[in-house]
């Protein structure tokens, strides 16, 4: 998670006065539900990273082996620091390799 | 007795006296500091203001953008828009209107933009009414505004010359509203000074790099989506700033007084020296025809005074309690009402709060009045002043609040 500042630190406002600074400032925080991949099912189809609205679907080039054994030179993984827990990806996902799991607080 | 400092000033800042409405002399104010945009829509008893407005865009006088918008929503959300982008931006409302803006409010202040508008205070419907009270005021206390409330026509035109520079100083960055009486005071021509231009202008310089504005060259984002981690904190700011105005609006009154010889400060105490009953007011026909009982009844020796509120947010709390912890009575004439609360009268409640927290018990009391422009007659007052006297010496004090004038 990125640091909160305190209200003497954020500028007047809440004013954005630099572009692209969603980079800093993370966006995840009110997900209630996270997705999370399996990794084994999962057929590096890629219709996550294409419904994804964020978008919070990243696409890695990190080798996997399957337990059955099958390589893919992709990966598939969740941004949390952006993803809000929209569930449209498990929805999508056409071999139910995502799924939705409650949040918990973080003490 | 008056709080009015006048002091030595260069008589050449004065150019004339002339008989104004406060409306034309709020317009009259606005045109002497110069600004660049006024979004408004008409309403009664505004409407004045901003005819007077039109006219001096019009004829040349004021070389402003003149927005005439199809509601109140939408010449706050104008107004908005051009302060964002820099402009000094002027806009003026009353009753309705002003809760049709009322969203608006608070993203003004949320923005930090430093507009000023005038609000001659009137009753809300229904039943509906054109007249005057401050029920509008009343409804838009917790906006985050600065609220100052002028008692006549010269104190609205020193008022909105002091409330630019207020609103626009970089510790504060807020919108500022110039409350006084509808019609008692909106409609009614007092004689005013009016100051050179050249001066009124060197009093409210601009100040163009304070805060980041809306500039395609330097773009920024205002208004964007707070989540739950960072709105309480960018709100904060905002509540922080109106506490810090407090001394910016003192500051500015001096160097006001300085300049142009006048000042109010925060209230404005009558024959309190010595007073034993205070009544506190706010406005003009409230104070003045309760200054006029209070003469009266010290005519038969009875120690009145009267204490005018001016700055009503920030509430000036330390002000009031300095001034009202020798009394033996105090009675808090609202013009407005609080329906449901423990006690109805709504500065009755910030007075009442401001003494307690300040340790001072006293008997204090709480009256309606004026709602509508209900005639505040003078003896209504007198007969006030005794009341209080009574209500000291045997301790009995009103657990409810007092409508005086209803049938």
């Amino acid at each position: 998670m990125s640091e909160l500042k305190s209200w003497t630190q954020i500028p007047i406002g809440g004013y954005i006065t630099e572009p692209q600074n969603s980079v800093k400032n993370k966006t995840g925080s009110w997900r209630t539900q996270r997705p999370v991949i399996d990794q084994d099912a999962c057929t590096r189809c890629r219709m996550c990273w294409l419904y994804c609205p964020e978008p919070a679907i990243l696409e890695l080039n990190k080798p996997y082996v399957t337990k059955s054994g099958r390589k893919y030179n992709l990966t598939f993984e969740i941004n949390y620091d952006y993803c809000k827990g929209c569930g449209i990806c498990a929805n999508e996902c056409p071999v139910k390799a995502i799924k939705m799991v409650p949040e918990v607080v973080q003490q | 007795m008056t709080q009015v400092i006048e002091k030595e000033r260069e008589r050449s800042v004065v150019v004339g006296k002339v008989g104004l409405t406060t409306n034309y002399a709020i317009a009259h104010a606005v045109k002497d500091v110069d600004v660049d945009v006024v979004a408004a829509y008409p309403i009664t008893p505004q409407t004045t203001i901003i005819e007077k407005l039109a006219e001096y865009v019009a004829n040349g006088e004021l070389d402003a953008e003149f927005i005439p918008v199809e509601s109140e929503h939408s010449a706050l959300s104008a107004a908005v828009g051009a302060s964002a982008a820099g402009a000094r931006v002027f806009t003026a409302t009353s009753a309705q209107g002003l809760e049709l803006m009322h969203e608006i409010l608070h993203i003004t202040s949320g923005l930090r933009l430093p507009i000023v508008m005038a609000v001659p205070g009137r009753a809300l419907s229904a039943p509906i009414s054109i007249h005057g009270d401050y029920q509008d005021l009343m409804n838009v206390r917790d906006t985050g505004w600065v609220i100052y409330i002028a008692s006549t026509a010269q104190e609205a035109y020193d008022t909105v010359i002091e409330a630019f520079r207020v609103a626009e100083d970089p510790r504060v960055l807020l919108p500022v509203i110039v409350s006084y009486d509808g019609f008692l005071m909106s409609h009614t021509t007092e004689p005013v000074e009016v100051y050179d231009t050249k001066a009124v202008r060197e009093f409210t310089p601009r100040r163009h790099n304070t805060r980041p504005l809306l500039n395609p060259e330097r773009p920024v984002t205002m208004g964007a989506l707070a989540t739950p981690d960072w709105y309480y904190e960018i709100k904060y700011q905002a509540i922080n700033a109106l506490r810090v105005s407090r001394g910016v609006i003192d500051e500015v009154d001096s160097e006001f007084n300085r300049r142009f010889g006048r000042a109010y400060g925060a209230v404005e105490g009558f024959m309190l020296d010595d007073a034993d009953y205070i009544l506190v007011t706010y406005g003009g026909a409230a104070t003045w025809n309760a200054l006029e009982a209070a003469k009266e009844a010290r005519g038969r020796g009875l120690r009145a005074g009267v204490l005018r509120i001016r700055l009503f947010r920030p509430f000036p709390s330390n002000d009031l309690v300095k001034r009202l912890a020798d009394a033996k009575a105090v009675a808090v004439v609202d013009r407005a009402i609080a329906p449901g609360s423990p006690v109805e009268g709504p500065v009755f409640k910030d007075v009442y709060i401001a003494l307690r927290e300040a340790g001072v018990d006293k008997p204090i009391v709480s009256v309606i009045h004026g709602i509508s422009q209900r005639t505040m007659y003078i003896r209504d007052f007198y007969e006030l002043y005794y009341k209080l006297r009574d209500i000291a010496s045997t301790g009995n004090v009103p657990r409810e609040s007092l409508y005086m004038g209803l049938r």
